[in-house]
């Protein structure tokens, strides 16, 4: 079979990338999904506060689903689900196997990657302790409960204050668990500060920073964990341990976004992100095959996520209308004092029309602090005030091109204290 | 004089509600986040989330919600109330399963097609 565009993966990422490229009249789509129907993580995010920057109007997580599967469903985009992409070679031949079908070779002009992304589990961070049930990702837990329906514990300790996490707290709490603490080894939470309140505070569940999980025990079944403080090198304090008697310990440690495919491909991947190295529309390393989403770097809303897939969809358009992205004059960004990484990570001068959108995590928290963008001659090309950055959320800059025009060489993101 | 943050959006606004003032809100971006300082300390309310059980259908279990805030202290209550409801597939996103809930005029309806 061939297409112009081939998208892995039918979650926010790809639904949206898909009608993007449909509405620029590219008009040969598959999507390729592995679950059984549309949506990606959405479906088990069954909580509200998604679509508020796009669609103007807060929904839960499967009716923000609903609305691009809907949109989709007056297009001719294909769909095939219950499909696993086994490979994408260099010449964008995609292997796909399903049930339905078999095993599948289709021949895309173009690919967009959107795989979206994995959480950390306990062997990633290795919590000492028995090996018992009632150890989860926080996800995991999410699925059994919201679209299995199965309870997954009575008593419940969560380690790490991801957002998801944060919101199994409160789920757990509604459908009649007891959630005894939220355990953070940093010095501040990793979630939304609103899902701090609405989640945990609303509820009384405690948040212990800088602590961690020290031991598991349990024979066949979660019996007890010991939650000790750490100190400034992360070490746990003798004396500080505290006990807590529970069935269940979910982990929320982070996310990481999934690229066996991308790595297998022989994109060019970035450290930082653990995502592909992209251009400034979703372009990888190699032309034609872009990538959007939580498989470029773990964003925080789905929002962002549909606003990053439709520049990439508009791009895989584009890409397969003959219309290809010249490279001569490239900038590189890099990520500086006080910032983790940025996407995207090279700028195309050529392919900037009117501004560039940044976006980046801070490393720590900061309070009244400025994002300064300088050149390779170390002259500031701009600078943006903040009153508050911290890691939990993303942040991002516009770049208009006027600005993007006076920069010598490399550009350097950085985070300056003081206003 | 209260320091809140806001719930409404992502964004996690810091208020500062004075309840000498007519609870006048500083600190918020936008209009919701007044309302919301406003309603936070006189009469809290919270959108509630949850599934109800579902024959017919693909999955066991429908994902629903409030159609509109309902008072803080009913949570409880709707959840309660939630256990005893079985939809029957087909069901549309919006459907109302339980009307006038816990004495208000909050609905519950389904947050998905099944």
């Amino acid at each position: 079979m061939k297409y112009d565009l081939v998208v892995i993966g039918g979650g926010p990422a790809g639904l949206a990338a898909a009608h993007a490229a449909w509405e620029d009249g590219c008009k040969s789509i598959c999507i390729l999904e592995r679950d059984k129907e549309l949506g990606g993580i959405l479906n088990q995010c069954i909580h509200n506060g998604f679509g508020l920057h796009f669609f103007k109007e807060e929904l839960t997580g499967p009716e923000y689903a609903g609305r691009f599967i809907e949109m989709l469903r007056s297009t001719g985009v294909e769909v095939k689900t219950d499909a696993m992409v086994l490979d994408v070679t260099h010449d964008k031949q995609v292997h796909v196997v399903s049930a339905a079908s078999g095993y599948e070779v289709l021949d895309a002009q173009s690919v967009v990657l959107a795989m979206g992304c994995r959480e950390r589990t306990r062997g990633a961070i290795a919590i000492p302790g028995t090996r018992p049930a009632g150890v989860f990702t926080a996800g995991a837990a999410q699925r059994y409960l919201n679209i299995e329906g199965y309870m997954v514990g009575k008593r419940v300790v969560i380690l790490g204050s991801g957002d998801i996490g944060l919101i199994m707290a409160r789920r757990m709490t509604l459908e009649g668990a007891k959630v005894l603490a939220c355990v953070e080894l940093m010095p501040y939470s990793g979630g939304l500060t609103r899902n701090i309140v609405q989640c945990l505070n609303d509820f009384d569940i405690p948040l212990y920073l800088s602590h961690t999980i020290t031991d598991i025990q349990g024979r066949d079944r979660v019996e007890r964990v010991t939650v000790s403080q750490i100190d400034n090198k992360r070490q746990p304090i003798p004396g500080t341990e505290m006990v807590f008697d529970c069935d269940t310990v979910l982990l929320s440690v982070g996310l990481i976004p999934e690229n066996e495919l991308s790595r297998a491909t022989g994109l060019e991947m970035d450290a930082r992100t653990n995502g592909p190295v992209v251009y400034e529309n979703m372009e990888t390393s190699i032309p034609g095959v872009f990538a959007c989403g939580n498989v470029v770097h773990v964003h925080d809303l789905v929002d962002f996520v549909t606003a990053e897939s439709q520049r990439a969809g508009h791009a895989a358009a584009a890409y397969c209308a003959g219309q290809v992205a010249a490279s001569t004059v490239i900038k590189p960004i890099s990520a500086g004092n006080g910032v983790g990484y940025t996407v995207p990570q090279h700028i195309r001068m050529d392919a900037v029309t009117d501004a560039v959108s940044l976006f980046f995590r801070v490393r720590a928290v900061y309070r009244d602090a400025k994002i300064v963008i300088t050149d390779e001659t170390g002259a500031q090309i701009a600078a943006f005030a903040r009153e508050h950055l911290a890691p939990g959320e993303m942040e991002s800059i516009k770049l208009p091109r006027v600005l993007l025009d006076k920069v010598q060489g490399a550009l350097t993101v950085s985070i300056e204290e003081g206003k | 004089m209260t320091e809140l943050i806001c719930i409404t959006c992502p964004k996690g606004c810091h208020l500062t509600v004075d309840e000498e003032n007519g609870f006048a809100v500083t600190g918020n971006a936008c209009p919701r986040g007044e309302a919301y300082g406003k309603n936070e300390l006189q009469h809290p309310v919270r959108v509630v989330t949850s599934t109800v059980r579902l024959t017919g259908g693909a999955a066991p279990r429908l994902p629903v919600k409030t159609d509109k805030p309902l008072p803080k202290d009913k949570v409880f209550d709707c959840m309660a109330l939630l256990d005893a409801v079985v939809a029957a597939a087909p069901v549309k996103v919006g459907d109302v399963l339980l009307a006038n809930i816990c004495g208000t005029d909050v609905n519950i309806v389904a947050t998905k097609n099944a």
